[in-house]
């Protein structure tokens, strides 16, 4: 439902009243083509939102050219008609669909729906009349999404890189960070954004990349490239992109000149004033939540923190306090798109736990006549050209494609259509095939990337099978990229649909592969996102196998004592292990580790040893991966050698019990990055800063005479923790910056320790006596993480943390199908991410726990046993494990070996039949005969 | 205790990366999802992004 919003939500968890206003488009999505004949006729140009302003869009518009669903729309306050109707109405008299509807109104919608998931997302942060930035003031200086505009290729500039004022090439430009972010006094945000260091230089990079001899710098407080290979971008911006960090908040941005250079003055990490020249300034803005959404927050009774995020506890991460009503994404505190991703997963899973008893209710599937038996029938092709509107008519004869198309060998019908995949169309196509017995269609148009599984499922509901198809791509492939030769791509329109037509004749019907699923699950590891995950399945209705493999269950979470949001640790913990002991649905395998593991998706079977020693199998349906991580034994600062050298979660054990050594303290120095961010460890492990800065608050709130100090590298409270670095800093502790090369020293003294260290403020070395010292050490993977991989055939990255489908998209999956991660297994983090990841973990797993069989598509690799002589040669380059070679005796008993692919594990990649020297593998679909039909087609003329 | 019947539908307000992820998992694990975007296309932000790092993969 686009173009709507939600102005209303009355009643309870389990039964929602929703009001939705639907704005009216002004178009008929049932008949717009989006042939873009309206868009290129409008004659009003106004400001495009997409492009952050950059550049320009019609009155008619679709939002980008890839958009869903792509169809355009009216802006009313911007057409000429809708102000003065009679005016103008150049769109409606060139539709050629007659889609333009100046009538359409607004609509209430009253949708009832047992649960509501807000995910409204954020709006950058709008730095106009910020005065020392000079946004809107001076042309030259843009936000960060107006860059992202700039530097794609769907951008104002096509990709190109030029100062807005005068459309020179850059060659200097700055990124000013924590716009609308970490200021209070400027802006009224006092949190952190958490991604713009990011983007910042993935920015600074790609611009660098645009133009190779650019100079790009980033003027930041602290570095915050706190998430997975996050570092190691930086590090490599840093030294092999060359792009320059300057830490420092620059005083102001002011013109230079007439030509539109600006000039930034700042003091150095040197602590000199510094004017320096740009001819493209970036404000790094941050994130916020929308205005609007403050008022459907409020209606719906969403609890929301200072900062105006939807407040959430750190167990229930995507739960607002209106039950019934869950969260994800930026609404709930700015992030980056993973942990986007990852919390819209784990809304899904917390809907589930309330909605389960009604699933399959509402959710419908859609059902096909029985496909008609074709294998004794003769040839009988059907031809669909497209004319795509103009897209493809405008450039290449259609009706001669189609009449060429009609004298090919088996082809007994053909047709054009205006627009093949428009709905009416699709009616048609089946009822011609019908009619006509049709039982092989070419559809000549476009791409069967977008359209394929339309037509798939148009011949499917004629009655045939959806492999009897194929398309020529006519459009992408010719008449987009010939535009100047209409006989020329013609020809080739004629060429692409022969060797279509070729390649379908030798097309049998395909069976899809159904593989059923064990409706089991198994998760390793009985930390906090183990058994969170364990427990949404099993409130699903899964039954849950959890294996830990030591004594207790709780993971690292014993070890902690309040989350950064200050809620007890010990208590939440202690009513998970009684909830997950509790519950019928899960059994818990206590002193338990996997010994071995076979199978796939829906399929899998896992032996596990015991503490007596006994194995056995279990047969599950998924795996979940949840087995945490460890921390670093430090050796450094004289960390084995002194008592009162510790870890964070010693110092936070000793401080519980009361030990004299803390008691006696007046002096605290914490030390961070303790094995983090260095050679060989180049990762933040996250959680150290936040951990230390809260251990500090309660030093100096117990006793405000104590000298607390923490030694950074870049203070990392990245979202609405800043405030508790901001609460520490009013408390009086004293926070000193260090770089890697100039780490702190410490040296045992007769009353305790001292501390050099490098102040950057003040330019000179500090000395500071210390009682007792706290060092943040790394977070490191789990010492089993490297056998569980073996066994499950999974990846693990550089560091040995496990390794997901997609950094950005796919966080929870493996690249191999039912199998997913959660919680520091995955990467350092804190609770409500680990919760998070296993709720996402959980909803990920049901997807495929709530079916009784998956379905996999027919186009498979099979295996021709009278070539295939067993050489093995395919099961190296297979990239999914998919193939295994089969020994055996013939009837005199000599040795026969072939191999078997396993048709769950099979992408149909073709890869095999690449690689077989034999001609003893090949993909269904795309056989031999099939593939030399279409080369043959093309070279005949 | 009075008899309250769920619904097995799902509102998902905001159709830009994560609302699609929730709405997804969600319709394939059986749950009927209305999607409601404000604009007049989903995509949300992630669409506006030009490549994403670490991989500068496009984020289309």
């Amino acid at each position: 439902m686009t173009l709507c919003e939600v102005t209303d939500v009355t009643g309870a968890a389990g039964k929602f009243t929703v009001t939705v206003k639907e704005h009216p488009r002004y178009v008929d999505v049932d008949k717009c083509i989006a042939c873009g004949e309206c868009a290129a006729k409008c004659p009003k140009k106004v400001d495009d939102e997409y492009n952050a302003d950059t550049g320009k869009r019609k009155a008619i518009y679709v939002k980008y050219a890839q958009a869903v669903p792509l169809k355009y729309q009216i802006d009313p306050d911007a057409c000429i008609w809708l102000k003065k109707p009679g005016r103008c109405g150049a769109c409606a008299k060139v539709c050629p669909a007659g889609a333009i509807n100046f009538d359409d109104t607004g609509k209430i919608h009253q949708i009832d729906v047992g649960s509501v998931i807000m995910a409204p997302g954020f709006d950058c942060f709008d730095p106009t009349g910020i005065e020392p930035y000079g946004f809107g003031e001076y042309p030259n200086v843009i936000t960060s999404m107006q860059l992202e505009r700039y530097l794609s290729a769907s951008g104002p500039t096509e990709g190109h890189l030029v100062r807005p004022s005068d459309g020179k090439p850059v060659r200097k430009m700055a990124f000013l960070q924590c716009v609308g972010s970490r200021d209070e006094h400027l802006c009224g945000n006092g949190y952190c954004s958490s991604v713009c260091c990011m983007y910042a230089i993935k920015e600074a990079v790609i611009a660098k990349d645009h133009v190779p001899d650019l100079q790009a710098t980033i003027f930041y407080m602290d570095m915050r490239t706190h998430g997975k290979e996050f570092d190691e971008y930086y590090q490599r911006a840093k030294t092999e992109t060359g792009v320059r960090f300057v830490r420092c908040r620059v005083g102001g941005v002011e013109p230079e000149g007439k030509e539109g250079d600006l000039r930034l003055h700042y003091v150095n990490e040197q602590g000199r004033q510094i004017e320096e020249y740009f001819d493209l300034v970036v404000l790094s803005v941050g994130l916020e939540t929308p205005k609007n959404v403050l008022e459907l927050a409020d209606r719906a009774g969403v609890r929301l923190t200072a900062d105006n995020f939807a407040a959430v506890s750190s167990f229930a991460p995507v739960t607002t306090s209106t039950p019934g009503i869950f969260t994800c994404g930026a609404f709930s505190g700015p992030k980056d798109i993973p942990q986007s991703v990852m919390e819209g997963s784990a809304a899904a899973a917390a809907v589930a736990d309330v909605l389960a008893p009604a699933r399959h209710e509402l959710a419908k599937k859609k059902t096909f006549p029985p496909e008609r038996d074709i294998m004794d029938e003769e040839l009988r092709i059907g031809v669909f050209v497209c004319h795509c509107g103009s897209n493809i008519a405008g450039y290449l004869d259609v009706e001669e494609v189609a009449d060429y198309a009609a004298t090919l060998p088996g082809v007994v019908y053909v047709e054009r259509n205006l627009f093949t995949c428009s709905q009416d169309t699709q009616d048609l196509m089946v009822k011609v095939i019908r009619e006509n017995n049709l039982n092989r269609i070419v559809v000549s148009a476009c791409t069967p990337r977008t359209h394929e599984p339309l037509f798939h499922e148009t011949i499917r509901t004629a009655g045939l099978n959806e492999y009897l198809f194929e398309m020529a791509n006519i459009r992408n492939q010719d008449s987009w990229v010939h535009t100047d030769d209409r006989v020329a791509a013609t020809e080739k329109a004629k060429d692409l649909t022969r060797m279509a037509v070729a390649k379908v004749a030798w097309q049998n019907p395909l069976e899809n592969v159904s593989v059923p699923i064990t409706g089991r699950a198994l998760v390793i590891g009985g930390g906090l996102a183990g058994m969170a995950a364990a427990l949404n399945m099993a409130r699903q209705g899964f039954p849950v196998e959890l294996v830990e493999k030591s004594a207790v269950l709780g993971g690292n979470g014993l070890h902690l004592h309040t989350t950064w949001t200050g809620e007890h640790i010990s208590n939440r913990l202690f009513n998970l292990v009684h909830d997950v002991r509790n519950c019928d649905l899960i059994t818990v395998h206590m002193e338990t580790e996997v010994v071995a593991a076979e199978g796939y998706v829906g399929n899998f079977t896992s032996t596990l040893r015991g503490k007596s020693g006994r194995k056995f199998a279990i047969a599950h349906g998924v795996t979940v991966i949840a087995t945490g991580g460890t921390r670093l034994m430090p050796d450094e600062y004289g960390y084995s050698e002194h008592r009162e050298v510790v870890s964070a979660l010693e110092f936070d054990k000793l401080k519980e019990v009361g030990d004299v050594h803390v008691r006696n303290a007046n002096s605290f120095v914490f030390i961070q990055c303790v094995g983090s961010r260095e050679e060989d460890r180049n990762y933040c492990s996250k959680v150290c800063c936040t951990h230390s800065v809260q251990a500090a608050i309660e030093l100096k709130k117990e006793n405000s005479a104590r000298q607390v100090y923490i030694l950074y590298r870049d203070m990392r409270t990245y979202g609405q923790r800043e405030a508790l670095y901001k609460q520490a800093r009013e408390l009086g502790v004293v926070f000193i910056n260090y770089e890697l090369h100039g780490k702190p020293e410490v040296e045992k003294t007769d009353n305790g320790f001292a501390v050099t260290v490098w102040d950057h403020v003040l330019h000179r070395p500090l000395l500071i006596q210390a009682d007792m010292i706290v060092l943040a050490a790394a977070i490191l993977p789990s010492p089993g993480a490297e056998k569980l991989a073996r066994l499950y055939k999974v990846p693990l990255d550089n560091h040995g943390f496990f390794q997901e489908a997609h950094a950005k998209l796919r966080p929870v999956d493996f690249a191999t199908d039912g199998l997913f991660v959660a919680g520091m297994a995955h990467y350092p983090k804190p609770v409500e991410e680990s919760i998070a990841q296993a709720l996402a973990a959980s909803a990920r797993a049901a997807t495929l726990l709530s079916q009784d069989e998956i379905v996999l598509d027919g186009i498979k690799a099979e295996v021709d046993p009278d070539f295939c002589d067993g050489c093995a040669l395919c099961i190296d380059v297979c990239p999914y494990h998919a193939i295994t070679l089969v020994e055996s005796k013939d009837k005199d008993g000599v040795q026969e070996l072939t191999v078997s692919v396993n048709k769950a594990h099979c992408k149909g990649c073709g890869l095999c039949q690449g690689t077989c020297p034999k001609r003893g593998i090949s993909v269904a679909g795309f056989t031999f005969k099939q593939i030399e039909s279409q080369i043959e087609a093309a070279l005949t003329v | 205790m009075l008899e309250k019947k769920i619904i097995g539908s799902v509102m998902v307000v905001g159709g830009g990366i994560t609302g699609m992820q929730s709405a997804l998992d969600l319709a394939n694990a059986g749950y009927y999802v209305y999607l409601v975007e404000r604009s007049g296309a989903i995509g949300g932000a992630m669409a506006q992004l030009d490549k994403t790092f670490p991989t500068n993969d496009c984020s289309m």
